[in-house]
């Protein structure tokens, strides 16, 4: 199969690579977002702990 | 026995643990699906007789819509469920499903808008099916909205449920809507009870691909879920030793790694 033709998708290229590529980033987006936030959550767990033992 | 796990299952901290474990099967078999998905969607399948390639944008478009109503009802049930029979579990699991079901009405909006222009020579039309699915975005976005708006969780949580069942009338309307309505969407080719008007060379990526986005919706929610989970639990004990262990274990590991460029050590 020839690549060009491929990535010319009979003339669509815009169109279906525009609806992949944003899928793509739609969904990196959504593994991403709760991986910071549990790192956020877990960093402000740990604070508190150490916090309380402190004080203990 | 099956009550057996669903009573166990609702127990936050072996739920954690449970779906810990399961995280790293779920995506392996998620992310073989979705590239078997795209390989038979993109290269397998031939081109459409009218449509040329542009049809290809369906293994997106389709899947995306499907979870959009999915996700919808999950997350309608869940909040009715965490209502009625006050399960935290399930509150969280309809606030964890919202911004993931967002998404994926966003994607089949915007995917849907990228096939109508070079197919019905539009990017949008005010028919039934995308005003109704446009109403199904502005309800994700409300439920996201009336849950960061309330700082008391558990209030907050049963306000959402509430608004998210009140928008389950939505969900018929959208699925009957290119019924109800002749416009330019075209009719439902797979989920109607004759044989579905679409070949099995182009219907068998839809499959894959469609159960990709289901295991990623179930991947994306568990995700979310633990974070939650340690976030409303974190005074517990269970929480506390969680945590405190792995603190203690980076601490070490931060240790070590500095010894590993001790200046006494790296020698000329």
């Amino acid at each position: 199969m020839d690549m060009r033709d491929f990535f010319a998708m009979g003339g669509y290229a815009f169109y279906v690579w525009t609806s992949y590529g944003l899928a793509f980033v739609v969904l990196a987006f959504n593994i991403v977002q709760p991986l910071l936030h549990k790192r956020r959550v877990l960093k402000r767990i740990a604070r508190q702990i150490r916090r309380t033992r402190r004080t203990a | 026995m099956f009550m057996r796990f669903f009573h166990r299952m609702a127990s936050p901290p072996y739920f954690y643990v449970i779906s810990g474990r399961w995280l790293p099967w779920l995506a392996v078999i998620c992310l073989a699906l979705i590239l078997a998905g795209l390989y038979g969607g993109l290269v397998e399948a031939p081109a459409d007789y009218q449509q040329g390639d542009s049809f290809r944008i369906i293994y997106i478009h389709v899947p995306s819509a499907w979870m959009s109503l999915f996700i919808y009802v999950v997350m309608a049930v869940a909040g009715g469920i965490g209502l009625i029979w006050h399960i935290k579990l399930a509150e969280m699991v309809a606030v964890s499903s919202a911004p993931i079901g967002a998404s994926f009405t966003f994607l089949a909006l915007v995917t849907g808008s990228l096939w109508g222009k070079p197919m019905w020579g539009t990017w949008w039309v005010w028919d039934g099916r995308l005003t109704s699915e446009l109403i199904l975005l502005f309800l994700y976005l409300g439920v996201i909205a009336l849950y960061g708006a309330i700082d008391d969780k558990r209030r907050a949580g049963r306000a959402a449920a509430i608004l998210a069942l009140v928008g389950v009338v939505n969900i018929p309307i959208i699925h009957y809507s290119v019924e109800w309505w002749n416009t330019l969407h075209q009719g439902p080719t797979v989920t109607k009870f004759d044989k579905p008007s679409i070949h099995i060379s182009m219907l068998i990526p839809l499959l894959l691909m469609a159960g990709g986005f289901k295991l990623f919706y179930l991947i994306a929610v568990l995700m979310r879920l633990r974070s939650e989970i340690l976030e409303r639990e974190r005074n517990s004990k269970w929480v506390t030793a969680l945590v405190g262990s792995e603190d203690r274990r980076q601490k070490t590991e931060d240790r070590v790694q500095e010894s590993d460029v001790d200046p006494r050590r790296v020698g000329p």
